[in-house]
């Protein structure tokens, strides 16, 4: 390990790190622009210019310079402060000052640096360059005067988002950053352009001119649109989401965030149901929580407990989940499901249900098995780190299922259940490349365990990985991607058909018979709600939709950024949410209605606090406490062998921009359908709309 | 404008592909790199499309990215870099004149005056005959100044040498490339000054 010098500091650090990254280890900063951790190195800013001895008696750019033994760095020495603030110049030469109306004001890289390392006047009066905007699609605005041709933008969409549509044309004085074909640019990560462009040329577009960064409070968050439980940051302003910026977390989604994450929250502020209904002669009339609660307490009264079901939607949190399982066992119901999908997984071991390898366990694996996802849809942030994995060139990839372009290539080896039987068996050559692997995955989407035949096909993957060695010591690469946030928090608190309990399709046709005549919709919209019959539905959730159309009360409830609720992710992970803004309207926290309405049904559940819920959740599983290591789960073969339709693997994500009433209700979603999914890229003129 | 930036009133050809001839020569290019790293072949691919008519279209560009398994951004780059590649259609005779300080100095602006009168176009503008350029140091100071047509320089050139020589390619006829005063390559104007004999 070579030592060396920095500041006077001495530092030891692995060959082959850089000047800028050793300087960092011992916290001294190196300014800089176009270096970015996770890009490859351009070395085109020259930022980050340093004195280097020994070396040529010129300053040398310490993002690009790997470290020597005895090499002696001064980040400070007059040269090093004059190469700066020469190089500061010259990018302010053609940079506008128009920083009052630019977006990245107050959190601007150039402004911030200018102050820090720049002169404090300019010396050039000759005429600035003006460079025409770029279209990029419905969510990155463009204002490529500012560019700096850092190429962050260039190289994040080539490496990490696998969509090489941006591109450096021309040189010198004319050189542009562009599509060159005015298109949208092909990547479900596009808004993570604005966060890496450093200045203000790739802004936000929905976000355009709305505020000031001092203006916003930030609140650190959790993403629930899909699985993954992404780690964001919510900024609002008075009582609004404004946006939502990625968190840092190596285990999850390191730094990225994916475009319905980060662009559906317009949908926050239409179509919320802001305030109890109740349904009088065929039309939902606004009422009283009293109201609400009494009219659901006079139905409750004329059925039994056997009658009655619940089904948890998407984006419930475990806290209402817990509760609301609590009250309809007590009321004498154990038919709950938290699967609108039907999946299928052997509900008495987690390891059926979990991502056990981890997200962060895709940096290790060297075969990996796709069956039934479409992870670029359904998790567009872990096919990023998939992607990531496939350019180290360490592991195979194979995907079973629909052929679709994952930013990565792939082994096709079929579409339906029969590949993975050959598979299982051992006559698909990938079976051998996982019996090979060192770390070898099966990644199982929903696309396979929402079938009729899903039961079979849990067992054909559980039988590969008893075939492949997929479970060994310290590993197990058995992984379920989910879809929903939702979904573990409630397959581990127990949200599954009790004793005699109906599960969701046995509910619904249920109540398409009569049998049922009550049915509780915790957020539920992804079922079919004709099949609910004449049953009396009761609708919690935040946004009107298909539940809230069916309901015969509405209770309104909060969105994820206006609760604290808990959630874990496709890998078991517990993440929670804080509240960002308060719920909108009469509406409240969820866990605080379900609790509220037992009392007016005569079963009061006995927490009365946040902080006793949580304590129910924990002694419901340990999964939630975070005091208690969970012990790993022993592994066990599940599913049912049984017969096998032939039918191709669908991904249940259609749509990627439109899977819940959040982004449904989301006009910036909207937009984005049309120009991926419709394909109808024609660029807008300024009047437009 | 120069021909090197695509001209947006010139419409873009849908297709473009390469004749079987100029495909054949493709593919020696293609060859001469290992598997995987075709890309390396862009620029002379690049090179034998605009030969083939005459300048770079989109079609051109996104044909060749296609062939090589490369993004079309990455061609779009390379194509727009080097000012070589023509992004619009030229003239029969692409004249590309220097007019940098030692050919203005020994009389460039008599050479343009020359072309002008000839082709009847000035710097920037293209009929079918001519496309007439101004570009930087062409690197031939010592025979200055020079004109760069298609693929060869001519040098020396004076007001009616350059005069002749223009007219003679506008009506066809056969011309002298290189120098146009019987200069060999660099050699000082009226023959060798030293190394004259046996010292």
């Amino acid at each position: 390990m070579p030592k060396l010098t920095i500041d006077g500091i001495e530092v030891e650090v692995p060959a082959g790190t850089t000047i800028l990254q050793a300087a960092e280890q011992i916290g001294i900063e190196i300014p800089r622009f176009c270096y970015h951790e996770r890009l490859s190195i351009a070395g085109n800013c020259r930022m980050c210019l340093v004195e280097v001895q020994p070396g040529p008696p010129k300053p040398a750019a310490s993002c690009a310079m790997p470290v020597a033994e005895g090499m002696t760095v001064k980040t400070n020495s007059p040269m090093a402060v004059k190469a700066r603030k020469g190089v500061m110049e010259f990018l302010l030469i053609n940079h506008p000052l128009d920083c009052p109306i630019c977006d990245q004001g107050g959190e601007c890289d150039l402004q911030d640096q200018a102050v820090a390392f720049g002169y404090d006047r300019s010396r050039y009066t000759e005429q600035k360059r003006a460079v025409q905007d770029k279209y990029m699609g419905p969510l990155v605005a463009t204002e490529m005067t500012r560019c700096i041709q850092c190429t962050r933008c260039v190289r994040f969409a080539q490496e990490v988002a696998g969509a090489p549509d941006l591109g450096g044309v021309n040189r010198g004085e004319h050189m542009e950053i562009t599509t060159y074909v005015e298109k949208a640019i092909g990547s479900e990560l596009s808004g993570n352009l604005v966060d890496l462009c450093p200045v203000g040329a790739l802004t936000s577009k929905p976000y355009a001119f709305n505020a000031r960064p001092w203006e916003l409070k930030k609140t650190e968050s959790i993403d629930v649109f899909d699985a993954v439980g992404s780690n964001i940051r919510v900024d609002a302003r008075g009582n609004e989401v404004l946006r939502v910026l990625p968190r840092l977390n190596e285990d999850v989604n390191e730094e990225w965030l994916g475009d319905k994450s980060r662009h559906a929250i317009d949908g926050l502020r239409r179509q919320r149901l802001d305030t109890p209904y109740v349904r009088k002669d065929g039309k939902l009339v606004p009422a009283s929580w009293q109201e609400a609660f009494a009219a659901i307490a006079a139905k409750v009264k004329t059925t039994s407990g056997a009658k009655m079901a619940a089904v948890a939607g998407d984006m419930a949190d475990a806290e209402s989940m817990v509760l609301l399982k609590d009250l309809l066992t007590a009321l004498g119901s154990r038919s709950f499901d938290c699967r609108q999908d039907g999946a299928v997984f052997d509900l008495s071991n987690r390891l059926s249900w979990q991502f056990n390898s981890g997200i962060a366990g895709i940096d290790e694996a060297d075969a990996i098995l796709i069956v039934g996802s479409n992870p670029r849809w359904e998790a567009p942030v872990l096919n990023a780190r998939l992607r990531k994995r496939y350019l180290t060139g360490k592991a195979k990839f194979a995907v079973i299922g629909e052929a679709t372009d994952l930013t990565y290539k792939v082994d096709h080896l079929g579409t339906g259940p029969d590949a993975l039987k050959a598979v299982a068996d051992g006559s698909s050559p990938f079976a051998a490349v996982l019996k090979a692997a060192q770390k070898p995955m099966i990644i199982l989407g929903m696309g396979a365990l929402t079938r009729k035949d899903s039961a079979a096909i849990l067992a054909l993957a559980s039988q590969v990985v008893d075939s492949c060695g997929l479970v060994k010591d310290g590993w197990n690469g058995f992984n379920v991607l989910h879809t929903a946030a939702a979904r573990v928090g409630g397959l581990e608190l127990g949200f599954v058909p009790g004793a005699n309990g109906r599960d969701l399709d046995g509910i619904l046709s249920g109540a398409e018979k009569g049998e049922l005549d009550f049915v509780y919709l915790l957020g539920a919209d992804e079922i079919d709600t004709k099949r609910l019959g004449k049953a009396f539905v009761v609708y919690q959730g935040s946004h009107g939709d298909a539940g809230a159309m069916r309901a015969d009360v509405i209770l309104p409830g909060a969105a994820y950024t206006e609760k604290s609720g808990t959630y874990l992710n496709t890998e078991g992970r517990m993440q929670r949410t804080a509240r960002a803004v308060f719920p909108l309207g009469e509406a409240k926290e969820d866990w605080t209605i379900i609790r509220a309405l037992s009392e007016v049904l005569g079963h009061t559940l006995p927490q009365n606090t946040l902080v006793q819920v949580r304590d129910r959740l924990a002694a419901v599983s340990p999964v939630f406490d975070e005091d208690t290591a969970v012990p790993a789960g022993k592994w066990g073969a599940f599913g049912v062998a049984g017969a096998i339709d032939a039918a191709a693997f669908e991904s249940p994500v259609k749509n990627y921009y439109m899977t819940d009433p959040i982004s449904r209700a989301s006009r910036t979603m909207a937009e984005c359908t049309e120009v991926y999914v419709n394909g109808n890229q024609k660029r807008k003129t300024g009047t437009h709309g | 404008m120069s021909s090197h930036y695509p001209d947006p009133n010139v419409p873009q050809p849908e297709t473009f592909a390469f004749t079987p001839e100029v495909m054949e020569q493709a593919k020696v290019f293609i060859a001469k790199y290992p598997a995987g790293r075709q890309r390396s072949a862009v620029m002379p691919l690049l090179d034998l499309a605009q030969r083939q008519v005459g300048w770079l279209s989109r079609a051109a560009m996104d044909y060749i990215a296609d062939l090589l398994g490369m993004p079309p951004i990455k061609v779009y780059e390379v194509a727009t870099f080097y000012t070589m590649y023509r992004l619009r259609p030229v003239g029969k005779h692409h004249v590309q004149l220097c007019t940098n300080i030692s050919c203005w100095l020994r009389g460039s602006d008599d050479v343009k005056r020359a072309a002008e009168e000839v082709f009847g176009i000035g710097f920037g503008q293209s009929n079918d005959e001519a496309t007439l350029e101004e570009v930087e140091c062409a690197g031939a100071c010592v025979n200055a100044p020079v004109a760069q047509i298609g693929d060869d320089y001519y040098e020396d050139l004076t007001y009616d040498n350059a005069k002749a020589l223009f007219q003679a390619l506008k009506d066809g006829k056969p011309v002298t490339v290189g120098s146009q005063i019987g200069r060999q390559t660099s050699c000082p104007e009226g023959g060798p000054t030293t190394l004259k004999g046996d010292a």
